[in-house]
């Protein structure tokens, strides 16, 4: 991938502050993709967490400054992108008006993966293998808020190996929420059983989103009923090749 | 001031009533069978107009004007309405408008009224008012009238007996139904016919008719009342007074705007192209329909609601319900936990508007009674962005709290950790100590308030290195 003077494209890497402590993989995986694809990766160190659990609970003053924060750090970048369709939400719908800089560099040059690869990079098929049956669930904020729609179903039908099942009542919310899920911890739970039920029903090994909020919430569901079901970041899919399998750490 | 009757006195917060309604096993079948094929249908409703984004922006363009020019457009009406008969009122509050409809039946000598369903009418506890001054309100509604009879609550805006089935219906109707036939079954034409029966008895003999209002025609005065099954149409001809309550939002500037609300309203609530029933009356005609026409203003909330520069969209809304039919919560726990006439997403937001008492504990919930995953405003017909007033509204919550709980203190924490990425890079080695306390390659377990979490989902065992440690080492 080059720009039009010849040089690769600089991307800068948001990891989101729930990747970088509690899924790393993910991160990696966003990096090992982006970098298999010709990108120059670069993960400016001063990043911390976008402020959406903060914004989204009625906390605004506490998100302002994080906000600030990704705004300084993300201003000189060809692209940000982020593994999770919330964060690229919150930066791209929330910022505008919480940092009062709608003109930011950094706020328009932001990207949530499936949209880097298949608008940006221009590509569907990233040479990728995954020999499992996966169902996919199109989180919340990335469906509705930023309307990446079929992007990323179309890279996973293009990754060899994978047996794409569809998810019944996909669009339907997992029960998330952030703080919802524990202020409303019951009718989280209640929405999360639901979810299971239409994962369980298409009798995949593997699902796939694009949050890793999501996965850990649907993940943490299928985990406790022990159901074997692995919840598998789509970069973790889309990273994994012939030569370099994608293989569970824990 | 009275309290304002938006809000159910004695319903608990949101979480606590939405957990007892979680375990109604016949109220989860219900809904879930009620909400799944009322989407389906106004997914194809919606589907068939190829227009359908620009008569939402239409909608939300017209209200947007009415809104910010409401007091002339209020005064406009008023003229209209004087000049073709019809007397106005204007009510503050729920207790003005419930004494002003009072004081107009008494003085047409009833003691018995029939009502057209209507959402202000609700919202200001009209039935209860009316009978502790000895007139009784007769809902003609079919769903209104199993609520009424049942002693119950409405848990929906369109089709306020959403909650209960055709048995639990047929029951309520042998038991509480005057002259009930005494074999009725729960086949959905028997019952609709025993309603019919009863409720024709009434429209014969009432005098007064209490409607709300779908929209208002300032230009010429004109009341619009959207219906389906006729009672409306009986109690707007048939009684000689007829007392309409309206918010005051429920302005349009003219006829032609109605063009875009009647295209807008019926297929985004009953899933249909058009209504059965529309009807529109202007001020009173000598010798046809009700000769006498009060029309009642309120405001109860709303004018504070417009000072609002977020929240005040909310008062776009068309009292469609196609949010709630949308909505993973409400679909999960009815209308009941939401403690409100106003129920689902758009009563979220509009019932702690109304309230303007964001210290009620109850009402403080309500904003945080989504996962704003944002069916809501993808369905909503006049584009009110619901979960960006959620989220406006917690805010508000979050300020009007006396004192700083644990919460606030931790989200300051956090923050504060957060901004600055050496504190954050600490956290993220201590946090990787929950490696112990995992077994199984899972944590099952945590103490509160961990336990929200962890009593129904595992979490995952932290890493060993975080991936910025890793970036570091490897690239650093």
């Amino acid at each position: 991938m080059r720009t039009l003077d010849g040089t690769a494209v600089r991307v800068a890497l948001f990891a989101t502050c729930l990747a970088d402590t509690l899924f790393p993989e993910t991160a990696k995986a966003t990096v090992r993709l982006l970098e298999r694809l010709g990108c120059v990766v670069d993960f400016p160190q001063a990043q911390t967490c976008c402020g959406q659990m903060h914004f989204n609970t009625g906390y605004r003053d506490q998100a302002r400054p994080l906000a600030d924060n990704y705004t300084r750090v993300f201003s000189s970048y060809d692209a940000v992108v982020i593994p999770s369709g919330s964060c690229t939400g919150m930066v791209r719908e929330v910022y505008p008006d919480l940092t009062g800089s709608p003109a930011s560099q950094a706020i328009a040059n932001t990207y949530e993966l499936s949209e880097f690869l298949v608008d940006v990079l221009g590509v569907t098929d990233v040479g990728a293998y995954f020999p499992h049956r996966v169902t996919y669930h199109p989180t919340c904020h990335s469906l509705r808020m930023l309307g990446v729609g079929e992007k990323p179903l179309r890279l996973l039908e293009n990754v060899r190996g994978l047996d794409l099942v569809e998810l019944p009542d996909a669009d339907s919310c997992c029960g998330f929420g952030g703080t919802f899920a524990l202020k409303n911890a019951e009718t989280s739970t209640a929405m999360l059983g639901d979810k299971m039920s239409c994962v369980l029903t298409t009798r995949a090994e593997v699902v796939t989103a694009g949050d890793s909020s999501c996965l850990m919430h649907i993940g943490g569901g299928l985990s406790r009923l022990r159901t074997g079901v692995r919840p598998v970041h789509l970069a973790e899919i889309l990273a994994s090749t012939e030569e370099d399998p994608w293989r569970a750490t824990r | 001031m009275a309290r304002n009757p938006v809000t159910w006195l004695g319903t608990p917060a949101f979480p606590v009533a939405a957990k007892k309604a979680l375990t109604d096993t016949q109220l989860r079948r219900n809904l879930r069978k009620a909400t799944t094929t009322i989407r389906g249908k106004r997914a194809l409703a919606v589907g068939e107009l190829p227009d359908w984004e620009d008569l939402r922006r239409a909608g939300e363009a017209i209200k947007n004007e009415v809104l910010s020019n409401l007091d002339s457009y209020l005064e406009r009406l008023e003229q209209s309405v004087t000049a073709r008969g019809g007397i106005v009122h204007w009510a503050r509050d729920a207790a003005e408008a419930n004494e002003i409809v009072l004081r107009l039946a008494k003085a047409a000598g009833a003691d018995e009224v029939v009502k057209i369903k209507s959402m202000a009418t609700a919202e200001i506890g009209l039935n209860e008012a009316l009978e502790a001054g000895g007139v009784t309100a007769i809902e003609t509604d079919l769903a209104e009238l199993i609520v009424q009879l049942g002693k119950d609550r409405p848990s929906h805006i369109l089709v306020p007996a959403i909650h209960r089935n055709r048995s639990e219906i047929k029951e309520i109707f042998r038991r509480e139904m005057p002259g009930a036939p005494d074999d009725l079954t729960d086949e959905p034409r028997e019952l609709a016919e025993a309603a019919r029966a009863h409720l024709r008895r009434k429209f014969l003999t009432a005098k007064v008719a209490v409607s709300g209002a779908n929209f208002a025609v300032a230009d010429t005065g004109s009341v619009v009342v959207v219906e389906s099954e006729g009672n409306g149409r009986m109690c707007l001809t048939l009684p000689q007074t007829l007392i309409t309550v309206m918010g005051i939002e429920k302005l349009v500037p003219s006829w032609r705007d109605l063009e875009v609300f009647l295209q807008l309203l019926p297929r985004s609530s009953t899933a249909e192209r058009m209504n059965p029933y529309t009807s529109v009356w202007t001020g009173v005609t000598p010798g046809d329909g009700p000769q006498e026409f009060h029309l009642v203003l309120l405001d109860n909330g709303r004018t504070a609601t417009l000072a609002d520069e977020v929240g005040r969209a909310a008062l776009r809304c068309i009292r469609c319900s196609a949010c709630l039919n949308v909505c993973p919560v409400y679909e999960r726990t009815g209308g009941g936990a939401y403690g409100s006439v106003y129920p689902g997403p758009i009563g979220a937001i509009l019932t702690p508007q109304l309230m303007e008492n964001l210290q009620d504990k109850q009402t403080a919930s309500l904003p945080f009674a989504s996962s704003l995953c944002g069916a809501c405003f993808d369905a909503c017909p006049v584009r009110i962005d619901i979960p960006k007033i959620l989220v406006h509204l917690r805010g508000k919550v979050v300020s009007a709290k006396r004192k700083r709980g644990p919460e606030a203190v931790a989200m300051s924490a956090l923050a504060w950790v957060m901004r600055d990425p050496k504190r954050f890079a600490a956290a993220q080695r201590a946090g990787s100590l929950g490696r112990f306390v995992a077994k199984g390659g899972r944590i099952g377990r945590l103490p509160w308030p961990g336990s929200k979490w962890t009593d129904s989902r595992d979490l995952p065992v932290p890493p060993a290195e975080s991936f910025r440690a890793w970036w570091r080492r490897t690239r650093g």
